[in-house]
This record gives structure tokens, sequence and C-alpha cells, in this order.
């Protein structure tokens, strides 16, 4: 292949680059404006960070949305990981297929539609809404993001590995916990790490599950948003990217650390026969 | 040679009719869907034996191997250990311990805490664990890497790890699926001799599962050949290799030269077998009850076979041929020769000399000879 350099490969890399990542370069330039005004740049400062951290209203929106993350997260990762250890090791049963394509049908499901049919079940049920039924809305379509993660990692693992746990004294439940979990950890977390950000930064389910106390931060910026753009409202996204980026990173890294250390480790196993 | 030492007892308990095996595999069928993996499998297996499953791959011998660990369950019949039915039992509350092929070693925890998984789980008490990890270690000669991961040490340490891990909880069968595998050959011949001793040191039941037939044969106590699912064969090593019942047995094992012929005259001890038109009949002494005109195989291993210039007098059977191929492999040579009618016989020689002037290459014509003995008849 020709890796060379050329004005044309320049020019389209330069171009996707801007399309994707100008208007976030944008927003985080003006996050440091002097001006109220968004668009006019006055000089250099950070007074609209230190304001943001003065807002309680805003304050009271990110803990709901950490809370919200935080506890979602951790059910989704409970639940996708079960799921994704069922569909991998649960060997065939019938209607295998349809209940593996149901794990992933909302990973491409419209969010609209998620929403609307968690907020018609919770209406029907009569259940207040509130954080727990944003937890649960949440947990519910990042579910099948976990689910992927886990049973990907699943399926290159050495099944003998449980079967040697069996051999050797455990419950089915002791072996999983004791051999299978520590060596899946890695994907795991990251499928953790995903859930998260993925909970962070929902806006269209929260709106339609969420009540008069339970503001997540991304709701209350679009509903600031609609008063006007504020300079407050770019430190706060600025800072949000930054939370989304660490954690998306983070996840990658944990994953591809984990796969480059299981290959040498296999590498090792064929070259150390010698 | 057992029968040249009279004061040791020789080990065949499956010759005793009083011995009461420690297996008993009774009437097993184990299907997968439409597929028999195991077809209607009667066998015993006694105390202390190194039993090895052998055949080509698919044949059955792992899944019968699994039968035994608790892995799979039989479509029917009965597995029993020590008289007790071990089929409703689950993996963990067997007595039996298996070693992987692929090792399975756990690789988060290091080659001890590898090793005290099991009596971990077992109802050995704390504090006497310890000691025995320093045992398996001491035995498995690993005492120095105890703190190692085992992506940490060698492919031969990691074999060593899992036999260690297997034996600890002192199992009353011990289970080796294709447990040389990964080894060079080498090493794969010095630990076979290892595993040997640790058997004989310990007394433990092995059941070995190997596509191998050199390991078979070099391991164990006895072996079974086993085809699609059925037992062609259990005996010892040396009785699968001279004394084959079946033509299958015969080809699996070793090399061997198969003769079609048919029965042309009933002889002192044996018969006189037509296999090619022009060449000279077979003597071959047999104890097969066959009646003229039957057709049978005659089975031959190449170095039964002698070759030679000069026709040899003293022998029963002699055919000329044409050397076609000589496979040079150091011990020995395997000459192909081909007979008038176009078969191809394979006759093999030491070659004792070093240096020395073959006196025979390609395109020589040859005689091979064999006397009335040197190969089995077989009907199947």
């Amino acid at each position: 292949m020709n890796r060379r350099f050329t004005w044309f490969n320049a020019t389209s890399l330069t171009l996707g680059f801007a399309f994707l990542y100008l208007p976030i370069l944008i927003l985080i330039i003006f996050s440091f404006n002097e001006s109220k005004l968004v668009t006019v740049w006055a000089g250099f400062s950070t007074k609209w960070y230190a304001s943001v951290f003065n807002n309680t209203a805003f304050l009271d929106a990110a803990l709901v949305t950490l809370k919200v993350g935080v506890i979602s997260s951790t059910i989704a990762t409970v639940l996708g990981t079960m799921s994704g250890y069922v569909m991998v090791r649960g060997g065939r049963f019938r209607g295998r297929t349809l209940f593996s394509g149901m794990i992933y049908a909302p990973l491409v499901m419209p969010e609209v539609i998620t929403g609307l049919s968690l907020l018609l079940l919770f209406i029907s049920i009569g259940m207040d809404r509130g954080v727990f039924t944003i937890v649960l809305a949440h947990a519910t379509f990042s579910m099948c993001y976990v689910s992927v993660v886990v049973s990907s990692r699943l399926v290159s693992f050495d099944r003998s590995l449980e079967e040697a746990a069996l051999d050797l004294g455990c419950t089915p439940f002791d072996a999983f916990r004791s051999v299978t979990l520590p060596i899946i950890a890695p994907a795991v977390i990251s499928g953790w790490l995903l859930a998260f950000t993925l909970s962070l930064d929902d806006l269209v389910i929260a709106s339609f599950t969420s009540g008069p106390s339970s503001t997540t931060l991304p709701m209350k910026i679009f509903s600031q948003v609609r008063l006007g753009v504020s300079p407050e409202i770019n430190a706060l996204s600025t800072l949000l990217i930054g939370i989304v980026s660490i954690g998306v990173i983070s996840a990658s890294l944990v994953t591809k650390r984990s796969a480059v250390r299981r290959r040498a480790q296999e590498q090792q196993a064929v070259g150390g026969a010698a | 040679m057992p029968s040249e030492k009279p004061n040791q007892i020789r080990f065949a308990p499956w010759e005793d009719t009083e011995a009461v095996p420690l297996i008993r595999f009774r009437n097993v069928v184990k299907k997968f869907g439409e597929f028999t993996a195991i077809e209607n499998l009667t066998l015993d297996i006694y105390e202390r034996e190194f039993f090895a499953l052998l055949g080509p791959s698919g044949c059955g011998k792992t899944t019968l191997m699994r039968m035994l660990a608790g892995f799979e369950t039989p479509t029917a019949g009965e597995i029993t250990l020590d008289g007790r039915d071990i089929v409703p039992v689950a993996p963990n509350r067997r007595p039996i311990n298996m070693m992987f092929q692929s090792y399975a070693l756990f690789p988060h925890l290091s080659v001890a805490d590898n090793i005290a998984f099991g009596l971990k789980r077992s109802p050995m008490p704390k504090s006497e664990i310890a000691g025995r990890v320093e045992e398996m270690l001491r035995l498995v000669r690993l005492q120095k890497f105890a703190s190692r991961k085992p992506h940490q040490i060698s492919g031969g340490q990691r074999q060593r790890v899992a036999l260690a891990r297997s034996l600890a909880k002192a199992p009353k069968l011990l289970l080796l699926d294709e447990p040389l595998g990964a080894l060079d050959r080498k090493l794969r011949e010095d630990t076979q001799f290892e595993l040997m001793d640790i058997q004989e040191k310990l007394g433990t039941t092995f059941v070995i599962v190997t596509h191998d037939q050199e390991e078979a044969m070099t391991v164990a106590s006895r072996v079974a050949v086993m085809d699609e699912g059925k037992l062609m064969q259990v005996a010892t090593p040396d009785v699968i290799y001279e004394q084959p019942e079946s033509r299958y047995v015969a080809d699996f094992i070793g090399d061997v030269n198969l003769i079609e012929g048919t029965v042309a005259e009933a002889e002192e001890g044996g018969y006189k077998l037509v296999w090619a038109d022009g060449a000279p009949p077979i003597h071959a002494e047999t104890d097969v009850p066959l009646s003229l005109g039957d057709s049978c195989t005659f089975a031959i291993r190449p170095e039964k076979i002698a070759i030679s210039t000069d026709k040899p007098d003293d022998r029963a059977n002699a055919v000329p041929g044409k050397v076609l191929d000589i496979g040079y492999l150091g011990n020995i040579s395997t000459y192909h020769v081909q007979m008038p009618n176009g078969a191809i016989f394979k006759a093999s020689a030491t070659n004792s000399r070093r240096l020395s002037r073959r006196g025979i290459t390609w395109e020589d014509e040859v005689w091979l000879s064999f006397t009335a003995t040197a190969g089995v008849v077989l009907t199947q």
C-alpha cells in the first residue's frame, strides 16, 4: 500500500477532523471568553468556571447525574455480565438467536422510543418519576453495551479453566467468582465505564423518565440553552467533555492493555514450550 | 521380562478373575443429537493401572474421559467407581481429577496458589495445605517457582504445575487429556518417563487420552484402541503391536504391510495363502480357524522382513522384488520394495554399522524373506 503523504490525503484528513471537532473546539475556546456575549472574543478568563461552581442549580443537577450514572452503570454491569455469560456459555437452546437479538436490539433502538415506552410503563404501573426511574431507564439501555463488551471477551475465554475449577471442587458459582470473574475483570470494568459515560450524556431518555426533583445535567444545559447560550454553559460543557473523554479513553486503555498482556502471555505459552 | 523374575509379581489384574475393577463402563452410549460418539461400550479399568485411550481425533476417546470427569452425561448405560454409580455425581464431588490439554492453569494465581486451589475447597485443614503444596512442588521439582505466575514459566514447567495441581487432592483416578501434546519431542519423551515414575510412586490410577501411539505404548500398562465410538482392542502394548485382532488396529499402530490373500491349502499349524498371480504363496502359522477359499489379511511389520541381495534358503517365505525407495531415518532405513504384481512392501533394517557401504540401493533386485510366524492372519 502507498502510505506516502499527498495533498489529497492531508486535505481530506483536515476537513474530516475539522468537521468532527471544530464545533467542540469553538465551544472550549469560548468557555474562556471574558465577554458575556458568546460570539465575541474579549480576552481570556476563567470566571465562567468559577460561576459554574457557584451555581447551585448546576451543582444539584451534576449530583443527580453522578448518582444516576454510578447506580445505573453498576446495575447495567451486573445484568450485562450475566446476560453476556449466558449468551456465550448457555450453549445452544431453542430461540437462542432470538434471545441474543433481543439483547442487542436496544443498541439500534431510537432513544425516543425507548424513552417513550419506559415513560408509558412507569405511568401504567403508577411509579412516581424521579432519580429511581432514570436509574432504571439508564440501566436498561446501557446493559446491552456491557453485554456486548463482556460476551466478546468470553468468546476468547478458555472454557477448560472453568472446567478445571469445577474439577478441583468448585461449585459453578464458586468457579465463576474465583476464576472467571477475576480473568474477565478488565472487560467488566470497561463495560462499567462505557455504561457510566452513556448515562452521563443521555438527554432524551432522561427527559422522558425524570420527575420534578430530578433534573440531570444534560437536561439542565438543554433548558438553559433555550433561554439563550451563556458562557457558563460553555464552561460546563467543557467540563463534561473532559469527564466523558477520560471515561472513554480509560475504558479503551483498560481493554487494550489487557488484550496486549493476554497476547503476550499466549505468545509466551507457545514459545515457552521450547 | 516378568517370567525371568519369579520374585516379582507381574502386574496384570485384568487377567485375575477375582480382581474388582476400579472403574466399570457398562453398555455406555453417548449421543450428541443424531451423532453417536460412544456406541454401547463396556470396559473395566483396574486400580493402579496406567490406562491409555488411543485413537484418531473424533473416535470418542475424549468423550469417554469427559464422562469420567463428569462434564458429559452418558445417554444410556452405567459408569461405576469403586462399585458406586457416578453418573449423577457432579464433577466437583467426584474423587477424580483431570489434567487438561491446555493445562488450564489459572493465570491470575501463582504456581503455589494454583496447586492449593483444590485443597482450599477440600475438607483438608488450613494448616496442612501449605505442607501439601510444598510436597507437590517437590514431586514435580518446582519449589523455586512457587511464587511465579503461569505466564512466567516455560511450557514444560507449566505442564508439571498442571500435573501437581491435579494430583494435590490425591484423587482415586487421574485423567490426563493429551498431557504432552504441547511439548516438543525431546521434552515429551523425558516427561513420559517422569509421568510413569510419578504414577508408580503414588500408585494412583491414571487414564490418559492420546492420539500419539508411541506415547500410549511407552506409558501405558494397557491400551484401548478406539475407532468411531467403539473399542477395537484392549490389551497390553506388546499384544496390541504383535497380535492385533483387526486390520484397523494393525494399521493404526506402527507401520505394517497388509497383504490380502485367500487360503489355498492347510498346512502344519497354518495355511498357505495365495496373494498374487505368479508370486510364491505365503506360508503363515496361525491359530485362526480358516477353510479353503477364505479370504484373509496377512499383516507383517516391516522390521520382521529381512532384505537381502541373494535368495535366503532358511526362511519359510522369500519373495523377489525391486527397490523403489529408501527412507533413511538414521537409526533404521526403510526400503520400499515393489513386488512383481506391483504391490509395495516395506522392510526396515537397523543401520548397525556406521558409514558401512550400503549393499542395496535404488532399482536393485532384492529378496524379501520372513518366517511363518513373523506375521499375523487377520479376518476382520
